[in-house]
């Protein structure tokens, strides 16, 4: 239910800022793109709208936020919470000859974080004496109601009716204080209303995952602070690929060059290629173990054949033009190999680094998942084993960040090292 | 004198099926130092595959090629190539990409400064000698490939559709290009061209070849490119004889085509 109410707000929100958009902030501009009559195919008219983007990502943030009762989005933008504070009811108690009395019991509701701590009420006259209930929010609670009243269920007491509303021994009822049912031995389950907002337990609101980043940046995680469970990842990853693209470059160059490398080494490359890396975390960890080796090792053979493959097809792709010009223009084989070869394949060379880094990002945060004494997956992962949810969700968003900041990085780069990259 | 000799080149490929392809069937032709051959003819009469012999890329089934009374067996500097395009180095700049031969040899800048800045010059790129071979037009591309060509001061000069990617107004232009630095050189030349008109410009010999298997048609020996040296090509394009030649040629080129056409009819 919650879900889809999310997805419903989550819809509007795009729908209602589109049009917004759409009819009050036309564009002023008459560039030549405005000009173009035909935008729908044309894929070069498309382009991303950075209203959009920049309404998309408040908008995740808004509805986290909003569900989640954080203090950081205005309390008329709360989703409804559960209750909190006192309540009370009243119930039935009816003896085996069929003698009936109420009692009240007073219920101390505390929020998320507090501990419930118990209270006494005044017991009252009757059979059935009130009661004193703390419990905490979003929760249900089981009440022994007959502790202390005059009859007890053993003794043939039972409930019939909570603020004057009949309840059966089966299915529940529902009334101003909330949700009741009667146990298989007779005692009653209460829930107060609960609300729309998720528990902390499930999703920390977005300033308690920033208040955990801080506090683990200063005083750490498992031994170890947040920059350097994140610098051990980085390492390992930049490790593994250094090497991979070691051998990987010119392994691909050999391959594109000789019958016999590419002979050699196409049946082992082209048989590792669609291994995917964590399949072979197991056996990395068999031979190598859990430690640094293991790691690289494992980012390394996630990285070589990416990098071989894109070498070879960065020989392949050369236009044997080039290659007949620097001959006749009297370039030695290794002329043409440092000259022609080697930046004419940088391009492909680039990209399979991009998704070698990639992969080897994804690998590392599987890797250190599975066993590692640091790191941002055995950050998660640990945390995830003590329910601080609020951990596994910075840990996730951090991930998400270096992976996507690794590669404008690498685009930037590219961009940099191979301008002539597509316009040959 | 240095001449280049093709002597009796045959050319056969085998083909997977058991059959062959007969490119170039006895093939002979003698060049002098300085003198401006253009090579036409229908696709498939085996021209590009002449030209890539040799420059060495393709060894000949029978026959040799000499140059300077040695044999040739693989490419290097003596013989330098233009290419239609796509030969350019485009991770170096125009000067980088001119100067890349003397380089090759081991010349520092100031050996090859002197004869690579006066080479971009003469070609009409001193503006440019610092972009990038992607900033560059198509024109502007195949002056760079050509001062490229000439900066490393082969002995011959092949040309394989140097023009054929160009727009109709570059292409005259740059023919004009071709013969002035044809002239200032004295560079032996092959062009090869599908333009019957710019063969018949340029070339101060003609070859019209014929194709399956490919050989040599007939060889003129024209004047139209001692012409156009010291005057305007448009105006030589009215010359007496010039109108003539290129309607023989064309009807030539135009009956083998047809022939090639009623022949894969026949099969059909």
């Amino acid at each position: 239910m919650i879900g889809l109410l999310i997805l419903g707000v989550y819809v509007a929100i795009f729908t209602v800022s589109f049009l917004v958009v759409r009819f009050f902030l036309r564009r002023s501009v008459q560039d030549y793109t405005s000009l173009k009559t035909v935008t729908f195919g044309d894929e070069s008219a498309v382009t991303s709208n950075r209203i959009a983007s920049i309404v998309s990502v408040a908008t995740i943030f808004l509805i986290w936020g909003s569900f989640t009762g954080s203090d950081w989005v205005p309390g008329f933008l709360h989703a409804p919470g559960p209750f909190v504070g006192d309540t009370s009811f009243t119930y039935t108690l009816e003896t085996e000859d069929g003698a009936r009395d109420d009692a009240t019991v007073s219920v101390r509701v505390f929020d998320f974080g507090e501990t419930a701590e118990k209270f006494t009420v005044e017991e009252g006259e009757g059979i059935a004496k009130n009661d004193a209930v703390a419990m905490s929010a979003s929760r249900s609670t089981t009440i022994l109601f007959d502790r202390n009243d005059e009859v007890k269920r053993s003794e043939g007491a039972r409930v019939v009716a909570i603020d004057g509303v009949e309840i059966g021994d089966s299915g529940s009822i529902k009334t101003a204080a909330g949700r009741f049912a009667l146990t298989d031995k007779g005692a009653i389950s209460f829930a107060p209303p609960r609300g729309l907002q998720m528990e902390p337990i499930w999703l920390p609101p977005p300033e308690a995952v920033v208040g955990r980043a801080i506090e683990i940046s200063n005083e750490g995680y498992r031994d170890s602070t947040l920059w350097k469970h994140l610098g051990y990842s980085l390492f390992r990853v930049i490790a593994g690929f250094f090497f991979g693209a070691l051998l990987g470059i010119p392994l691909g160059y050999a391959m594109g060059l000789s019958n016999w490398f590419r002979g050699w080494f196409e049946p082992i490359v082209e048989f590792m290629r669609p291994v995917p890396p964590l399949a072979l975390i197991p056996l990395v960890i068999i031979w190598f173990g859990i430690g640094e080796s293991g790691k690289i090792i494992l980012l390394f053979l996630a990285s070589l054949w990416i990098m071989a493959i894109s070498a070879r097809a960065g020989v392949s792709g050369v236009n044997i033009s080039k290659v007949h010009a620097a001959y006749s223009l009297g370039a030695s084989k290794f002329q043409i190999m440092r000259y022609v070869i080697m930046p004419n394949s940088l391009p492909e060379i680039f990209t399979g680094a991009r998704v070698a880094m990639g992969v080897c990002w994804g690998t590392v945060v599987a890797a250190e998942l599975v066993a590692a004494s640091e790191g941002a997956g055995m950050m998660i992962m640990v945390a995830s084993k003590f329910q601080l949810t609020d951990i596994v969700l910075m840990g996730i968003i951090l991930i998400g960040v270096i992976g996507f900041a690794i590669d404008i990085l690498m685009s930037k780069a590219e961009n940099l090292l191979v301008p002539w990259k597509g316009r040959s | 004198m240095a001449t280049l000799s093709i002597e009796n080149i045959s050319m056969r490929f085998d083909l997977p099926n058991g059959t062959h392809v007969q490119a170039l069937k006895d093939v002979s032709l003698e060049l002098q130092t300085g003198e401006l051959l253009s090579v036409l003819g229908p696709s498939g009469c085996g021209k590009t595959t002449l030209l890539n012999i040799v420059a060495g890329f393709l060894a000949p089934t029978e026959g040799r090629i000499e140059l300077n009374g040695h044999v040739v067996t693989g490419p290097n500097a003596e013989r330098g190539m233009v290419f239609q395009q796509g030969a350019l180095f485009e991770w170096m700049d125009v000067r980088g990409n001119v100067s890349f031969g003397p380089r090759m040899k081991g010349q520092t800048e100031p050996e090859w400064a002197g004869h690579v800045d006066h080479l971009l010059d003469v070609t009409g790129l001193g503006d440019f000698k610092d972009k990038a071979i992607y900033e560059l037009s198509g024109g502007m591309q195949q002056r760079v490939a050509l001062a490229r060509c000439l900066a490393n001061d082969p002995d011959v000069i092949l040309m394989d559709e140097p023009l054929g990617a160009l727009d109709a107004l570059t292409r005259e232009k740059m023919q004009g290009l071709v013969l002035k630095l044809w002239k200032e050189t004295g560079k032996t030349i092959i062009l090869i061209t599908h333009s019957v008109e710019e063969a018949v410009l340029l070339g101060e010999r003609l070859l019209v070849m014929a194709p399956r298997p490919g050989r040599i048609h007939k060889e003129y020996n024209l004047p139209f490119a001692d012409m156009g040296v010291d005057a305007d090509l448009r105006e030589v394009k009215h010359a007496e004889g010039y109108a003539d030649t290129r309607e023989e040629i064309l009807e030539m080129i135009w009956d083998m085509e047809e022939e090639i056409m009623g022949r894969t009819e026949d099969t059909q």
